[in-house]
């Protein structure tokens, strides 16, 4: 971390001091600023340098809570019941430096599919709202009050939006499933903003530390109780908890290539994130009507998402579509982890949010680069994939049996850590649910696998049967982004030691003390 | 980590990289030279272990794992020996066949079946043993039938499933004892002890959970059946006799296997078919013995299992040529087909002498021994019915298949005589089936635990001889007077299509509820609940032609309704 004393250093300790509400600003001015920029390929350039930046300042949060501190940060020193306050622990930490290195790699990944995909006069539009909506996801993760978190849940939901429907020159669908994101999104910001009002209503104050603290030790009278079910339901539409999760398929599915990768990897975890956040932080996960929301709302909705959810994945045609409803069961693994109640599930959740954002970013990147390079969009047009775009297939397979959760990839640890989290609760049945869930994904994996390697590739109707095919070669920084996420999700197999630390540093202060 | 390449080199190894190997390997000459190279590398490997011991383990701190991969020790020496020179004579076997998948499949599925004998901890074990499975299913698929396509997905179903439960099984064992050793684990220790039992008897095709062998098997390639008969079910006999030895149970399991196998046997058609049943038959003598579990048991059990890969892989073969030269093993299509293959007729002879135990043929040297430990220990009935199933095998494997391919009424077919290396795969096998029936000593030597026994006592070739020439002779009268059922074209249902309906049904209507359970919920609480929501939905949705997307309204109906269950839940939470 030489590198980052040193910067710090240079900033004589100003930046340093900062950094919070650097973190945040940064992107969000930066994307007024892209906007103003015009040209195309200047704001990608900009854009990659903001989200660099971003991600610098980020490391330099990550390593100051590495240790199990926390920081608040006083917005221009108001202090905190009147104040807005930044508050970063090792949880948030980790969601933010996911988030801005998750936007560095998308942008890094994206400008080819970007120059196909939207019209060269709304470049400059896209990257500043792409922008926008990084510095929103930044700030839900860094608000250190209720209301903020909203605000900036709005942000960066609708800058979503926006993006969303900007696949639209892609494919027209694009249009309609932004809106239903819209129209979801917005009923789901509305439930959490009437669920802050009630808390308000209840307390007095904004703050979550306030809340908390006004909280402790009661069990909650009716208005507190609604509050709690208002914040969960609302949080839980933008989580995809299952079966609110109807929006994101399509959303996924036609939104454009580098936003896929973007969403697939943060916009849910995020929201997880916040999700926590209320339910260990701000309100108690000792309080009876918390334990009946997991036992009879949460536990049983993961389960069932991780399995039917499963069963739809299989049957799709479209990979994106596929990948997407793959993804709605995979929140419910982080949903089950959480709703044990237990430090250990909710360091295994924690861990397997953060693995499934390589390995869903990951596949979501190579499928990209096989619709750049060959117009692929279904399933059965990978076939033969292995011959034709080789590195990428190879990508595609790694990310794919760290989905499923083979050994040797990122995605068991998690899910090894996420069983003996289950069975310490004595929860059989969801053991049950993960092995049944873990088979379906070897079906839909599998299918892929056997289009890419076992079938030929469709031969054009010029060439003869013998001639070998023909490779088609995809844009270096585009692969080097597909490969930091695949070497990524082997590497935290043998060296799980970072995200898993965070994670248990994370989960001890949440159910220790509350971590506010 | 470092660990992993310290002491001598796992012989699995050899064979999975040949097979990694020859699956980027376009030339099918390399591709062949690695197949012949690999076993002949893995049996170097195998001959450098020496001493008996556990090496190479691996250790993640990080996850609490202890990885034992490599145990060589008295009862995985002998099995890994088979299965190396199992899977050279399939690759010779399988020389003229330039199909790639299939080369570098087989490869790996002996090197995993190798890996899984040697595994010390149960994990190692299941990693191993869903490979047997993930490669071993092509060798069906590649038939490029769509009958070999399904029994390949049935297949796979099953032996994914058999993995899972062991998985499962190792799980519970491991959060009761804290260790992922593979030891003897016994049906005493509950629910974990069933789990892995279930398992392992899947792929040893117990009675009721085998239909995948006869089911599967027929239906691969020429080759790929030799391949698949050599490894799956030994490797599962082995994980057996490793980590439930003694079990009384499985006395009666594996008479029963012995004994019912015969009667489908004797009227099946395809003779193909006919040794998938004999396989099950023989693997009854196999879990017989381990059931017994004394020394000799288990000595015999191994014995039986070194002798039963060479003879029951050449019967295959045999068939396999006669399928490559024919088209077709079924009897009622074959026949005097020694005329023109005389050396494939010779090999399926000697074969079939030796499933069916001739004197100074491999299995009698090793059958006895399962006979005289189940007469040791007084289990008298069961003697009785293995004497029976016995006399059984004489009758479908040792007469039926080289009668009705090679001999009985002349079929006018005259195909040529089997490839060169087909033959001399044969030749190797048949060579060693006589070697071993006279040379008894050198097979016994390599027994997990010391013997004193001689197999050739007058009493014992007598009263084999009396049984095999009573079996003859039944055979020929039944023939005779015509009553034997064979060369009949004729279905057998078993047992397995009772269950592979339904599942299959099942599996179908999941499908379609998943798809439409949640919106025609959707649609009706929608109407109860929010009729707002409707009238937000036909305002707002211009798109009326996207139908496949569910209408927002009734999503946002959805979203309500679940309020609705989550404010009720806190409000009654005590």
């Amino acid at each position: 971390m030489n590198f980052i004393e040193m910067i710090t250093n240079a900033g004589g300790g100003h930046l340093l001091a900062n950094a919070p509400a650097l973190v945040v600003a940064i992107p969000l001015i930066a994307g007024a600023v892209a906007v103003v920029l015009g040209h195309g390929k200047l704001a990608w350039v900009w854009s990659v340098l903001i989200a660099l930046v971003t991600f610098g300042f980020s490391l330099i949060l990550l390593q100051s809570v590495l240790g199990g501190e926390t920081i608040t940060y006083a917005m221009g020193n108001w202090p905190a019941p009147l104040g807005i306050t930044y508050h970063i622990d090792a949880l948030n930490a980790l969601l933010i430096s996911l988030v801005s290195a998750m936007a560095l790699l998308a942008l890094l990944y994206g400008w080819p599919m970007v120059e196909r995909e939207i019209d060269p006069k709304k470049h400059a539009m896209f990257f500043g709202t792409f922008l926008l909506c990084v510095g929103g996801l930044i700030g839900v993760a860094i608000a250190g009050d209720a209301f903020n978190v909203f605000v900036f849940l709005e942000v960066s939901s609708i800058s979503t939006y926006v993006l969303v429907a900007m696949g639209a020159q892609k494919n027209r669908q694009a249009l309609t499933a932004s809106f239903n994101y819209l129209i979801l999104g917005t009923i789901g910001a509305t439930f959490f903003v009437i669920g802050v009002g009630l808390l308000y209503m209840a307390t007095g104050t904004l703050n979550m530390a306030d809340i908390s603290r006004i909280l402790a030790d009661s069990e909650g009278n009716r208005v507190v109780r609604a509050a709690f079910a208002f914040i969960v339901i609302g949080l839980g539409l933008k989580t995809a908890m299952f079966p609110l999760h109807t929006w994101l398929p399509n959303a996924y599915t036609f939104s454009p290539s580098m936003i896929g990768v973007f969403l697939a990897s943060t916009a849910t975890k995020v929201a997880f994130y916040i999700l926590i956040r209320f339910l260990f932080s701000v309100f108690h996960a000792g309080a009876s009507f918390e334990t009946a929301m997991f036992d009879f709302v949460l536990a049983p909705m993961a389960m069932v998402a991780m399995i039917v959810c499963s069963v739809q994945a299989s049957f799709q045609s479209d990979v994106r579509r596929l990948l997407a409803y793959s993804s709605v069961a995979q929140v419910g693994y982080m949903l089950l982890g959480l709703s044990l109640g237990t430090a250990a599930g909710l360091a295994a959740g924690l861990l397997h949010m953060f693995n499934h954002a390589l390995m869903k970013g990951a596949l979501f990147m190579a499928v990209g680069l096989a619709g750049l390079g060959l117009g692929i969009t279904r399933v059965n047009e990978l076939r033969g994939l292995g011959k034709t775009m080789p590195l990428v297939a190879a990508g595609l397979t790694v990310a794919g049996l760290s989905l499923i959760g083979v050994p040797l990839t990122a995605g068991f640890i998690s899910k090894y850590y996420l069983v003996i989290a289950v069975l310490e609760r004595g929860w059989w049945w969801a053991v049950v649910a993960i092995v049944v869930s873990s088979v379906l994904a070897i079906f839909y994996v599998g299918r892929m696998i056997e289009a890419m390697y076992l079938q030929n590739p469709p031969t054009p109707s010029a060439a003869h049967e013998s001639d070998p095919p023909i490779q088609v070669r995809s844009p270096v920084l585009s692969m080097a982004a597909l490969y930091v996420l695949v070497i990524g999700s082997v590497w935290f197999f043998f060296d799980p030691s970072l995200p898993k630390g965070l994670a248990d540093t994370a989960a001890g202060l949440l159910i220790g003390g509350g971590g506010l | 980590m470092s660990e992993l390449f310290a002491g001598p080199m796992n012989p699995a190894f050899a064979l999975i990289l040949a097979g990694l190997l020859m699956a980027f390997i376009p030339d099918w000459r390399v591709r062949k030279f690695i197949a012949l190279a690999g076993p002949v590398l893995a049996l170097w490997l195998w001959l450098q272990v020496g001493v008996f011991g556990s090496t190479g383990g691996i250790h993640i701190a990080a996850i609490g794992l202890d990885l034992e991969p490599f145990r060589f020790d008295g009862l995985s020496r002998i099995w890994a020996l088979i299965f190396i020179i199992a899977a050279f004579i399939n690759a010779l076997y399988a020389l003229h066949d330039h199909d790639q998948v299939q080369d570098a499949m087989a490869a790996m599925y002996g090197g995993a079946a190798i890996a899984a004998v040697f595994a010390g901890d149960l994990l190692t074990l299941f990693v191993f043993w869903e490979l047997t499975a993930i490669t071993s299913v092509f060798l069906i698929w590649r038939a490029g039938t769509e009958a070999s396509r399904q029994a390949g997905i049935r297949y796979l179903v099953m032996h994914v499933g058999s993995g899972i439960l062991l998985l499962i099984g190792a799980v519970l064992l491991q959060s009761e004892t804290g260790s992922w050793a593979f030891e003897h684990i016994g049906l005493e220790s509950g629910l974990a002890g069933w789990l892995i039992f279930i398992g392992f008897g899947i792929k040893a095709s117990f009675p009721f959970l085998h239909s995948w062998l006869q089911d599967s098997y027929p239906k691969a390639t020429v080759t790929g059946t030799v391949v698949l008969a050599s490894f799956t079910t030994k490797m599962a006999i082995y994980a057996l006799a490793r980590g439930f030895a003694g079990e009384d149970i499985l006395i009666y399991i594996g008479v029963a296997m012995a004994v019912f196998p015969v009667f489908f046997a004797v009227v099946e058609n395809d003779l193909r078919r006919v040794l998938s049943f004999s396989l099950t038959n023989q693997l009854g003598f196999m879990v017989v013995g381990i059931g017994i579990g004394t020394t000799l048991a288990i000595n015999g059990t191994a014995a039986q299992v070194f002798a039963h890969v060479l003879f029951k892989g050449l019967l295959f073969m045999s068939m396999g040529a006669v399928l490559y030269r024919v088209g077709t093993t079924k009897a009622s299509e074959l026949g005097g087909l020694f005329r023109s293959m005389p050396f494939s007729a010779l090999f399926c002879l000697i074969g079939a002498g030796s499933i069916s135990a001739f004197p100074f043929l491999s299995a009698f040297v090793t059958k006895a021994l399962i006979l005289a430990a189940v007469a040791d220990e007084g289990h008298w009935i069961v003697l009785g019915l293995l004497i029976f199933a016995s006399a059984g095998v004489m009758e479908h494997a040792g007469i039926k298949i080289p009668y009705f391919a090679f001999f009985a009424h002349d079929s006018g077919k005259r195909p040529k005589e089997a490839p060169w290396n087909m033959l001399l795969a044969m030749g190797i096998a048949a060579f060693l089936c006589v070697f071993l029936g006279i040379n008894y000593g050198w097979l016994y030597d390599l027994l997990p635990y010391p013997i004193i026994y001689e197999p050739y006592t007058f009493g014992h070739i007598v009263g084999q001889m009396q049984l095999l020439l009573a079996a003859i002779f039944a055979f020929a009268l039944l023939l005779r007077i015509g009553w034997y059922p064979s060369e009949v074209r004729l279905t057998i249902l078993d047992i397995d299509w009772f269950w592979r309906k339904p599942i299959k049904s099942f599996l179908l209507w999941l499908n379609a509820v998943s798809d439409r359970m949640i919106a025609a919920i959707q649609v009706h609480l929608g109407k109860q609940i929010d009729g707002a929501g409707r009238a937000l939905a036909s305002i707002l949705s211009p798109y009326g032609s996207v139908a496949r997307l569910v209408p927002r309204g009734v999503l946002v109906g959805w979203a309500a309704a679940f309020l609705a269950l989550a404010l009720l839940t806190v409000y009654l939470a005590q």
